[in-house]
This record gives C-alpha cells, sequence and structure tokens, in this order.
C-alpha cells in the first residue's frame, strides 16, 4: 500500500559547511542521512527523521538544521495535520497509534497560572549564602502525636515511628524501567540519587545484580508484570513502590516489545529472551481496596517492616477518594502521576486524553487527607511534568511532600522529547537496550549531569524559600498562603485552595 | 470557606490571611502568686509607643476571677446585635450559666467604636457533655461560636483568667476595661502595630484559648502549613492571625498532646539538621522524630512569644532571633518584655536580666505550683524546667 503519510521534518544541510565527514551517518540511528557516493555527496530521507537533534549536536561544521515540513494541508483548526496524518496512518495499519513520553497538548498547566510571594519589611527574606536552609525530607508514615516518658529525669520517646526515607533534597528520580532503559542509565541514576542522598526509583523491570551497592538509595517497584520482584530485591531497596497506574497511561497496563528483551533484559526479568514483557492492566491480585492493603502487608512482611511502602496511582477524577483509602490500607507514601507522566510506551489516544493534571490532583488529595485527618499518616510524591524548581516549590507548597523527576531527568542526560521512545533505537542512548547504542551514554557523564541539574534546583529553591522568609522546607509543605493564581476561575481557585493574585 | 465546610471568615470582616504586624508585648508575674494591679504592667507596656500605633491593645490576667476559679470565665466581644442573643441560645443549651454581665467599661476613654464586651461564669452541662473532657467541650463550642455565629467572638476561654482587648493605645484599652479595679498574679500585656489592616477589635491581642494566653510580635512565614496542620485537630484560625496559631499550638501540643514546654519549644523552633545530626544517637532520634512528627508546627519567620497558662509564664524567640526578648527577675517579681526599658521603667534595679537567644525557652512558674489546682500534664518534676 503507498503510504499517504509526508514526512514532518525537513533536514537542510548546508553544503558550504559539510566536509562529508559521516558523523551524522554514524550518529542517526533511524537511517536518515546517508552518503550518495556517485555524487559525493550525503544526502537525507526526510521520512525517517525523528527531530532527535542527534545530528544536529554532533555536526562538528553545525551544517545541519531540522525544519517543520513547511507543505501543510489547507488550514484547518479542527482537522489539524496531526488528525489528518494519525488517520492515514491508521487506515494504513489499522493499530493503535503508539506514542512515547507524557502528553503534549496545550491542556492547562497550572504551574504557570501560580505565583509565588516573598517577604519583605514586616517579615526579613534570609540569605541562603548566610544562613542554612534546610531542604532535608523524611517520607514516610508519620504519628498523630509523639508520646514521651520521663526515666531518670531523662525525656524519653516512647513512640517508635514507622520506617522513613530521608531525602537530602525532595526531589528523587521517578521510575523508568530496566528495559524501557539501559543499564547505563539506570546506573547514572543510581550514582546520582546516591552521591545526591536522595532517591530513583528502579522502575517494574527489576534491577541489575550490580547495582545492589547502591540500595540505599533506590525504590524497588513492583507492578502488575511482577517482573523482577523476588525477596532479594525487595529486600535491597529502600523502599518499596507499589505501581497501580501511571500518568501517561492510567488504566492500562504496559508492553514491552519482544525486540528490546536482550538476555541481561531478560534475566532480570524473569522471562525468556525476545518474548514481548507485558504488565496486565490491572493487578490481578488487586480487584478492590481490601486486595491493596493485603499487598501492601505481604510486602511489609516480606521486608520485616524495616521499610516504607508508597503506592502510585495516576491522577485521575476521584483520586482523592483512591487515596483516601490507599492511606487507610497502610500505604506509608501515595505517590501520585499527572496527566504530564512520561513513558516508554502509550497508545497516544490514551495519553492525551486520560488523567487530569497533576496540580488539580494533588490540591484535592491533600485538602481530602486534611479533611479526613489523616494526612500525617501518609506522604505524597508528586510526578508527571516537573520542569523546574519553581515547579516544585509550588508542589510542595500545594501538599506535596516531594517530587519525582522523570522527563526532566532525561532531558538533562540527553532527551530531547522527540516521543519515539518505544522504537527502541534512541539515538541517545537512553530508551534503547541495543548494547551498540546503549554505549553512547556514558554513566559518568550522565551522573554528573543529573547531580548538575539537582544541585541547581535546590540553589533555586533556596533562594524562593529564603525569599518568602522560609528556612525549611516544612514550613513550605501545604503552605497554600504563600501561592496566587492568575488567569483561573474561581473553581479552578477554589479546588486548588489559593487566591487570585491581589487579593 | 476551608475544605469541612466551615467557614473560617465569618468573623474577620477584611479577610486577610495573616496579619501582618510589628507589636511590642510585655509580661510581669509574680512568682510568689501575690496578685497586684495594672499600674506597671501598663506603664511598661504603654512605654513601648515606638512598637504600636493605636490600632490594637490588650490584656491578659491570671488570677483575675478568685471567686469563680473553677468556672469557665467566657469573655465573648459581640460586633452586632443578633449575635448576643444567638450566643446566648447555644450557651444556655450546652452550659450552666452562672453569671452573664457586660464587662464594665469607661466611656471618657479614647477609643473608637468599641462594640459590647460580655462575660460568662459557666460550667458544661454534665449531661451532654460526656465522653468529652471539660476542655475539649469547651473548645469545642468556642470554634462553634466564632465559626458559627456572625459577629460573636470567644476573646477568652479559661478559668480564673480573662482578656482584654480592643482598638486603642495600651493606655487607652487600660482605661476602657476599668483595669485598675482588677488584680491578677500574672499580666501579658500587648500593643499592636498592624500594617496592613485598619485595627479591628477581633483581631487585637492576646489571642486566648481555654487555659492558654499568647502575645506575639512577628510574622510566620510558615502560617499556612501552621493554620492548615491545626485544622486537622479542629482549630480553626478565625482571625487570620499567625498568634491565634501559636495559641492553638499550645493547646494541642500541652494539653491533649501532653508534651512538656520544653518539648514544644523545640517543637517551634527546633534546631537545625546539622546540630541534630551532630548529637548522640538518643538526642538525635529524640529531635529527628520531632521534627519528623510535628514539623508542621515549626514556627518559620520572625516570632517572639510571652505564652501564658495558669502558673507559668513562657518567653520564646524564633531560632534565628529575628525578633527581641529580654528577660528579667528581681525578687519575686519577673518580667519578659520586647524592650528593656520598659522592664526598667517600672523596676530600675533588677536582679538579673539577659535576652534569650533564638529558640531558648524562658519559663517562670509559681513557687506554689503544685499547690494550684492545674490541669494535670504529668510534667511537674521534669528536670528541663
Amino acid at each position: 500500500m503507498k503510504s499517504y503519510i509526508e514526512p514532518e521534518f525537513i533536514v537542510k544541510r548546508d553544503y558550504e559547511k559539510c566536509v562529508k565527514c559521516k558523523v551524522c551517518i554514524n550518529e542517526c540511528t533511524y537511517g536518515v542521512h546517508y552518503y550518495d557516493d556517485k555524487n559525493d555527496i550525503i544526502r537525507s530521507r526526510d521520512e525517517n527523521c525523528v527531530n532527535c537533534h542527534r545530528c544536529v549536536v554532533f555536526c562538528p561544521t553545525k551544517a545541519i538544521t531540522i525544519e517543520k515540513n513547511p507543505t501543510q494541508y489547507t488550514e484547518n483548526s479542527h482537522w489539524t495535520r496531526e488528525v489528518i496524518t494519525s488517520i492515514k496512518r491508521q487506515a494504513e495499519t489499522g493499530g493503535a497509534i503508539l506514542t512515547g513520553m507524557g502528553c503534549d497538548k496545550p491542556y492547562y498547566t497550572y504551574w504557570d497560572k501560580i505565583l509565588l510571594n516573598a517577604s519583605q519589611v514586616t517579615n526579613p527574606s534570609i540569605d541562603p549564602l548566610r544562613e542554612p536552609i534546610e531542604l532535608r525530607t523524611y517520607l514516610g508514615a508519620k504519628p498523630d502525636k509523639l508520646e514521651l516518658e520521663l526515666e531518670n529525669g531523662e525525656v524519653l520517646l516512647k513512640t517508635k515511628l514507622a520506617p522513613q526515607l530521608c531525602a537530602e533534597v525532595p526531589i528523587l528520580f521517578a521510575a523508568v524501567s530496566y528495559g524501557a532503559v539501559n543499564f547505563n542509565v539506570h546506573l547514572a541514576l543510581a550514582r546520582a540519587a546516591a552521591e545526591l542522598g536522595t532517591f530513583m526509583n528502579c522502575g517494574e523491570g527489576g534491577l541489575d545484580k550490580r547495582l545492589y551497592r547502591y540500595g540505599d538509595h533506590i525504590i524497588v517497584q513492583v507492578a502488575s508484570g511482577r517482573f523482577g520482584v523476588n525477596p532479594e530485591y525487595l529486600n535491597v531497596g529502600a523502599a518499596i513502590e507499589i505501581k497501580i497506574g501511571q500518568g501517561a497511561k492510567p488504566g492500562i497496563g504496559g508492553h514491552l516489545p519482544g525486540e528490546k528483551v536482550t538476555q541481561e533484559i531478560a534475566q532480570i526479568r524473569m522471562i525468556p529472551v525476545g518474548t514481548d514483557a507485558l504488565s496486565p492492566a490491572p493487578h490481578h491480585d488487586i480487584y478492590s481496596i481490601e486486595d491493596l492493603r493485603q499487598l501492601i502487608y505481604a510486602l511489609k512482611e516480606a521486608t520485616d517492616y524495616t521499610k516504607p511502602v508508597a503506592v502510585k496511582i495516576a491522577a485521575v477524577h476521584n483520586s482523592a477518594a483512591i487515596a483516601s483509602g490507599i492511606a487507610r490500607a497502610g500505604a506509608d507514601i501515595i505517590v501520585l502521576d499527572g496527566v504530564r507522566g512520561a513513558t516508554g510506551a502509550a497508545p497516544k489516544v490514551i495519553r492525551d486524553n486520560v488523567g487530569i493534571p497533576i496540580e488539580l490532583a494533588l490540591a484535592s488529595v491533600d485538602q481530602r487527607l486534611r479533611d479526613e485527618g489523616i494526612r500525617n499518616r501518609v506522604s505524597i510524591i508528586v510526578s508527571g511534568g516537573i520542569r523546574s524548581s519553581a515547579d516544585v516549590v509550588k508542589a510542595i507548597a500545594l501538599g506535596a511532600d516531594a517530587v519525582y523527576i522523570g522527563t526532566a531527568a532525561l532531558v538533562a542526560i540527553g532527551c530531547t522529547l522527540c516521543q519515539k521512545c518505544y522504537t527502541g533505537k534512541c539515538p541517545w542512548g537512553i530508551t534503547t537496550t541495543d548494547p551498540q547504542i546503549s554505549k553512547r551514554l556514558d554513566p559518568d557523564v550522565a551522573a554528573k549531569r543529573l547531580i548538575n541539574l539537582v544541585r541547581a534546583w535546590s540553589i533555586e529553591i533556596k533562594e524562593m524559600l529564603g525569599a518568602m522568609g522560609i528556612n525549611a522546607i516544612e514550613s513550605l509543605r501545604g503552605n497554600r498562603e504563600q501561592l496566587r493564581g492568575v488567569g483561573l476561575t474561581d473553581t479552578e481557585l477554589k479546588i486548588l485552595g489559593i487566591k487570585m493574585a491581589g487579593e | 470557606m476551608n475544605g469541612m465546610g466551615v467557614n473560617v471568615s465569618l468573623n474577620n470582616p477584611y479577610s486577610n490571611d495573616k496579619v501582618i504586624e510589628a507589636c511590642a508585648i510585655f509580661g510581669m508575674m509574680d512568682l510568689s502568686g501575690r496578685r497586684f494591679g495594672f499600674r506597671d504592667p501598663v506603664k511598661a507596656i504603654s512605654n513601648m509607643r515606638e512598637r504600636s500605633n493605636g490600632l490594637g491593645a490588650g490584656f491578659a490576667i491570671y488570677g483575675l476571677y478568685p471567686e469563680h476559679k473553677d468556672d469557665y470565665a467566657l469573655h465573648i466581644m459581640y460586633l452586632n446585635r443578633n449575635a448576643r442573643e444567638k450566643t446566648e441560645k447555644l450557651l444556655e443549651q450546652n452550659f450552666d450559666v452562672l453569671k452573664a454581665e457586660e464587662i464594665p467599661t469607661d466611656p471618657k476613654a479614647y477609643v473608637q467604636s468599641p462594640p459590647p464586651i460580655w462575660r460568662y461564669f459557666v460550667q458544661p452541662k454534665k449531661s451532654i457533655a460526656k465522653n468529652i473532657s471539660q476542655d475539649d467541650y469547651v473548645l469545642e463550642n468556642v470554634m462553634k461560636i466564632n465559626t458559627g455565629i456572625r459577629g460573636a467572638l470567644v476573646i477568652s476561654s479559661g478559668k480564673n483568667m480573662g482578656v482584654f482587648k480592643g482598638v486603642g493605645f495600651p493606655e487607652d484599652i487600660a482605661e476602657y476595661f476599668c483595669l485598675d479595679e482588677y488584680e491578677g498574679y500574672m499580666w501579658i500585656c500587648h500593643g499592636r502595630f498592624p500594617t496592613n489592616t485598619p485595627g479591628w477589635w477581633g483581631g487585637s491581642q492576646p489571642f486566648n484559648i481555654l487555659d492558654w494566653t499568647v502575645a506575639h510580635n512577628g510574622e510566620l512565614s510558615s502560617y499556612g502549613a501552621n493554620r492548615r496542620y491545626l485544622e486537622m485537630y479542629g482549630y480553626y484560625s478565625t482571625m487570620y492571625t499567625d498568634s491565634e496559631v501559636m495559641v492553638y499550638a499550645l493547646d494541642l501540643l500541652v494539653r491533649r498532646h501532653k508534651l512538656p514546654l520544653e518539648v514544644v519549644a523545640k517543637i517551634f523552633a527546633p534546631p537545625f539538621w546539622f546540630e541534630i545530626d551532630a548529637m548522640e544517637p538518643k538526642e538525635r532520634n529524640f529531635y529527628m522524630a520531632l521534627r519528623q512528627c510535628y514539623g508542621s508546627l515549626l514556627m518559620n519567620g520572625p516570632f517572639a512569644i510571652i505564652a501564658a497558662r495558669t502558673g507559668e509564664m513562657i518567653g520564646l524567640a524564633d531560632r534565628l532571633k529575628l525578633r527581641p526578648l529580654t528577660v528579667a527577675i528581681k525578687g519575686d517579681l519577673f518580667y519578659i518584655s520586647s524592650e528593656e526599658s520598659a522592664i526598667r521603667l517600672v523596676a530600675p534595679h533588677l536582679d538579673k536580666v539577659w535576652k534569650p537567644r533564638g529558640g531558648e525557652l524562658v519559663v517562670g512558674r509559681l513557687k506554689t505550683l503544685k499547690l494550684l489546682e492545674i490541669p494535670q500534664s504529668g510534667w511537674e518534676d521534669e528536670k528541663l524546667y
């Protein structure tokens, strides 16, 4: 069948600059560039280009630019190019359209409609260069009150606290599974987490034994496929996360194509080489909240009650009620993943249409748990599109204890959000398990880039806290007085629990 | 409106998040329990005129009503006529009202548009107040009035104590409420310099709930976090001031969670993590647990407070010490003040005077405290005192 789909991008090569070194040919994993030896010239197959910028960055003479295809269909705000292309593709393949990363639609990003406060005159701002500003965050269930007792005139703690995770910064690396990414990515995340005093989540694909030494900084995940889950795995991590849902694809499972299941991946996941790794949509042992409770306690039993257990859900309409149930089911941490949350592969229609913005879900979950008087019982981690230190500060002020960053972490190590992770050919060496391409990701360099990113954000967070006159992050948590909205309706303001700027 | 459907802004016509203010605070206590009059406290607080601007002042007096020492003394401010009718109906329903009277005032005093303030001596109705401590029962009803009846504000609800406050300079408020007719063994005084609201009677200080009173100078950056935490325990910040948050936090931690004051001070103004990390394991675990469990009650930003309950007066400043606080002793008299000058004015020759560091708790206690009937916190012999 002749394809009616036109190239999305056009590769422009400045032939005055091109020295025919063929770096672009080697770097491109999609076969865009090729050498025409008859004419001694490098040419492009535009239809293969995914706009990943690998060739643009690595071309030594900066001869390449990528442009959006200027040939557009007749202008139509309803039947956009994206719509027309999708229909043609489906008419040609008969399948669901796959994509990677998070929802890219211009739905509200509420972070950009929320502004922060600063202290002046009546309350001095604090200079983080002169005064300590504390970002340390403990994640886990807290008791409603502490009981003390006196012994020989000494005050002793009677209450025993549930196990806690100590994060030196309220930023953790979100789950990306081994298989979706390669070992080098996991190694870089683990090293960075250890160096920063925070945590990486290994995702649902198990954990390579070589990373066990970083276990104190790894949250191990248990998802519906139960890949790589065994007693050793559960006990090596600092905490366990049960993944119920994911912001990029609420309500559906996962699919790691067999092409990505190499010998290494197969061994860790405990499946045959080359077979598709399918995570069912629900956990087939969790059909209701009491089943979740059983799994939470099964995992606590397996780890002798020494580790916090988190439950991750996608932000959907009734997140608040679900979160309340999760808290009561005994989880120590609730992870909320918003509609912008990313994935290695998801049906595009799900990614772009299912779920709600994390800002709204967070605001309603935090308020709901407070209304029920159980906010102390759980910590809240939010994820899904956290782009900057300002987003982190706003999330904590809305009610989060900490955030996970996934996309931002991958961008730090090269990702350009071309959204083609599911092809397994990531030219940046991230979402690929091909041993040759994986080599492109140097774990030392990647770890350094991750550490730099989080350190930079930490400095910025301290600046923002100091400006508000706050010197400990816990005084920001749920402190919505420090937030004001712009361009929001009354209902939006009410759900966010914040006032309009000027009020 | 907060999430629980409680209209907390009902009685705050300005609907501010918090009152931004600078203040003068002064506390004076006779450790022997001897009751004394208004002269020294009013003179001292009035001396710190630079710190107040005539838009709010108030006094809390302990040992005020010996003839009613076992009854809850409710001082209630009425900002409109219906409010009293509704409030008294609620009081009649839930309490045995032993005495009700309008608090005497001197119309010659220089104050603007004063609302009527009544006092009631009450006992919880035993038939209704079952399965709940008397204090919690009173607290519940105070919250019911403050959040449910427009124009009614309970400004104090302790036993053998009372708060008098309003819009004016401290000396005018003292004159207005005829404070020359009262005596007590402890006076907590406040002069206010609000910068974001016109002064209004309900927003003046000190703030009280049950036995606890706070006079506060400062502005809490953590206010939003503190307020939302306290809401979980049924404390609604009806007057939207950070000072209110302080007094509720004290009631929660000391009365309900039974924590000693020294520990509460370490919750309000905890050591930094680098200090905690350097402690011996036992101590470290203790401070770690405090910050983990009560992080939402860390009072962040500038504050100096004088807080009082039966038999005790405490002073505390924030951990960076962004507000002044001076403490002095002369014989049996114990003073805490924003400025030393105010103390020197009434007691020029002091035995001891010092400025506590940020986060350092100062406690003055009645020598006879054990002989008095006070709420049992179980910590009388604790060495930290």
